[in-house]
């Protein structure tokens, strides 16, 4: 209980000694000395903490564990991406943003530990709100466009979502039990809970969390929120607080998988998640500007997370494991874009060509990045979307999966199309070259992400493989 | 005291028209603060006197009545409306889109099951009308402050129907739902003005730099 309880204070604290912190230069360091303590208590957690069957509103479960592994290794090397990135950026004040970041690392501690869904959901509208000032860390009209944009769409959303756990509170009323919003509770009720009741919270709770998660067609926040926001705050995005949105969306499937008749909620979500698939595979095609790339990118993976949930089964594994596998692959690609963006002041294609030539490292993992996005073996992503593809086998959907496999090839197509003259065209000869030099820091943290990626798509350790089966056990139809 | 309550979300139902029609966003604020204070003093009509509940009528009344509207009060003054921004349907096309959601939650809410302590009680159509004209006003409106008029009536309207479990529903949740309302609106505003300083007018219609290219 104490390192769940720590892993939510200390990065508070952190919070408020960078706010302390008078120095400019001296405050980014905060972030990674909170950051790999957190991990390290990450690490202690996940091993100590025993699977308890308590109804308690706090603790960690298999899930959790595997949520709470993927965001603290993002953030440890997104903390140390930062020095360097904010020494670049001196002349914008970091007060806000490294406090920022901590509070929503606390925030994002909180969602997975969460097991009443009033607090979750707190912790998930926590989270919102924290991200909102780093949207607008450039300050610039195209910066309040997208925060603006991001912040109605996301408050209406979350706003939704709570409504929906409303009807799920009021379907324990009408159901004549003992009012709770603890999930393990929930779970058992769920049988005896009215049918309409449940079905429309879990509406609700897909369309509001699907919100958060940018799940088409409410994902129209997304590209502009990650284009605009700094190429670390976009990894915080995608690889922590969209994972955070799909906790909230399997909360809610827990309880309605035990709800005897499950084949509504895997009719709605196999939908929704092709669909998702779908419109990002469209807008990969074509894409100029390479950081909405990345966006739509994550609403092709989060319509794979919903999409897997759906089809239930081996596909349940594949999720699993593909929510560690998208965290580091997005860490990988938003921060080197943050790279290319510096090194080219500009993100579109037109202008930014030939990183090669400017800056090698950086073109290496980008496109060594864009292979572990994209599913290539020997990365993990390719082990994670091969499993959820075989689970639609499995079940004997053959046209989901055929429509699955031509999307996917469609995204990566046209992924390629933006990727390739980033890494290998000509850098424009006429623009003026900016001050950007590849430094340890600013590539380490990827370099080591990317090879995370590529050691577990080769060879599961058995403690993680412990873990990730535990946790597509809790995300099974009960026999 | 029911017989009270239901006049009080009658008039609900009809503050919702009202902010769908009107072309003044002064007049649409005042009408929010208004729906508030009505929707404030529901609780304390339904159910019998307890001191919680006093704290909850006030607090609500303080943030749904009084704060939030002067917030955004305060946002008008700073920025001139010169511009009138039709609706994407006109402003009788709003009305007609609010009656007729009305309706629909109306034949929703019969279907819907309920305990008996709250069969006959206006709460769950006169919710869900609410947080339907609050989508529609969030649908049809382009400028950033009408947007979060709109946003305020779906907050309204979640509201109502959380009243169902003030008695049941743990203290936090209702807390959290009033703190998101608070911080919520608090960065929009920030943002609003923000907005007005880069831009001649908060239309976000002229919000058009981030687009997918034709």
């Amino acid at each position: 209980m104490l390192p769940v309880t720590l892993l939510i204070l200390l990065p508070l604290l952190g919070a408020i000694t960078a706010l302390l912190i008078p120095s400019n230069q001296k405050r980014p360091w905060v972030l990674p000395v909170v950051a790999c303590l957190h991990l390290a208590l990450s690490f202690i957690a996940v091993c100590y903490s025993t699977e308890s069957s308590t109804n308690d509103w706090i603790h960690l479960d298999a899930i959790g564990k595997v949520f709470l592994l993927e965001f603290s290794l993002l953030f440890c090397a997104c903390s140390f991406y930062a020095i360097d990135y904010l020494q670049y950026r001196h002349e914008r004040d970091n007060r806000v943003l490294c406090s920022g970041m901590l509070v929503c690392l606390s925030a994002m501690s909180l969602t997975v530990v969460a097991h009443h869904l009033g607090l979750l959901w707190l912790a998930i509208e926590t989270t919102t709100l924290t991200m909102a000032p780093m949207v607008y860390f450039n300050h610039n009209a195209r910066s309040i466009e997208a925060t603006w944009k991001y912040m109605l769409i996301c408050s209406v959303g979350i706003a939704l979502a709570l409504l929906g756990i409303l009807f799920l509170a009021y379907s324990t009323v009408v159901a004549g039990l003992e009012p709770s919003l603890i999930l393990e509770e929930l779970q058992g009720y769920a049988s005896r809970l009215p049918k309409v009741w449940l079905n429309a919270a879990f509406i609700f709770m897909l369309v509001g969390y699907g919100t958060k998660m940018g799940l088409a067609p409410m994902h129209t926040w997304k590209p502009d929120a990650y284009g605009e926001a700094p190429g670390i705050v976009g990894a915080m995005m995608a690889g922590g607080l969209a994972n955070c949105g799909f906790l909230g969306l399997i909360r809610i499937y827990q309880i309605c998988m035990h709800s005897g008749d499950v084949r509504f909620f895997h009719y709605v979500l196999t939908g929704m998640g092709l669909f998702s698939i779908a419109v990002a595979a469209l807008f990969l095609v074509r894409q100029t500007d390479f950081k909405r790339m990345l966006a739509y990118s994550s609403v092709e993976h989060m319509g794979l997370f919903t999409l897997a949930l759906g089809l239930g089964g081996k596909a349940l594994f594949g999720a699993m494991l593909h929510i560690i596998a998208n965290g580091l692959g997005k860490g990988v690609m938003f921060l080197i874009s943050g790279n290319i963006h510096r090194a080219f002041a500009s993100k579109n294609m037109e202008l930014a060509q030939g990183t090669m030539k400017r800056a090698p490292w950086s073109g290496a993992l980008f496109l060594l990045g864009f292979f572990g996005l994209t599913g290539s073996p020997p990365f993990a992503t390719f082990a994670s979307e091969f499993s959820i593809f075989s689970g639609a086998l499995e079940q004997g959907h053959l046209l989901i999966a055929i429509t699955l496999a031509i999307l996917l090839s469609v995204a990566f197509l046209g992924m390629s199309f933006t990727v390739l003259p980033v890494v290998f065209g000509d850098p424009p000869a006429k623009r003026q070259r900016t001050k950007y030099k590849d430094t340890i820091l600013l590539i380490a943290p990827s370099m080591t992400l990317l090879i995370l990626l590529a050691i577990i798509g080769i060879w599961l350790p058995s403690p993680l493989l412990d873990i990730l089966n535990s946790a597509t056990a809790l995300l099974e139809v009960p026999k | 005291m029911n017989f009270v309550a239901d006049q009080f979300l009658a008039i609900v139902l009809l503050i919702n028209i009202v902010i769908l029609g009107t072309r003044r966003i002064d007049i649409a604020i005042r009408a929010i603060s208004i729906q508030g204070i009505f929707i404030g003093l529901v609780p304390i009509l339904m159910h019998n006197f307890s001191y919680h509940l006093l704290a909850m009528t006030l607090l609500v009344l303080a943030v749904k009545a009084i704060f939030i509207p002067w917030l955004l009060l305060r946002a008008t003054r700073k920025v001139h409306f010169t511009e009138d921004v039709r609706p994407l349907f006109g402003y009788s096309g709003n009305i007609i889109a609010c009656a007729l959601t009305t309706v629909l939650a109306f034949a929703i809410a019969t279907h819907l099951p309920l305990t008996t302590a709250h069969q006959g009680l206006l709460i769950v159509p006169v919710s869900l009308a609410t947080i339907l004209a609050g989508a529609i006003n969030l649908g049809t409106r382009r400028k950033a402050i009408d947007q979060v008029v709109g946003y305020l009536l779906l907050e309204n309207g979640i509201f109502l129907f959380g009243l169902l479990l003030t008695e049941t529903m743990p203290l936090m949740v209702e807390a959290g739902a009033l703190l998101d309302l608070i911080a919520g609106i608090f960065v929009m505003g920030i943002i609003i003005n923000h907005i007005n300083r880069e831009f001649s007018s908060i239309d976000t219609s002229h919000m058009t730099a981030l687009r997918e290219p034709e």
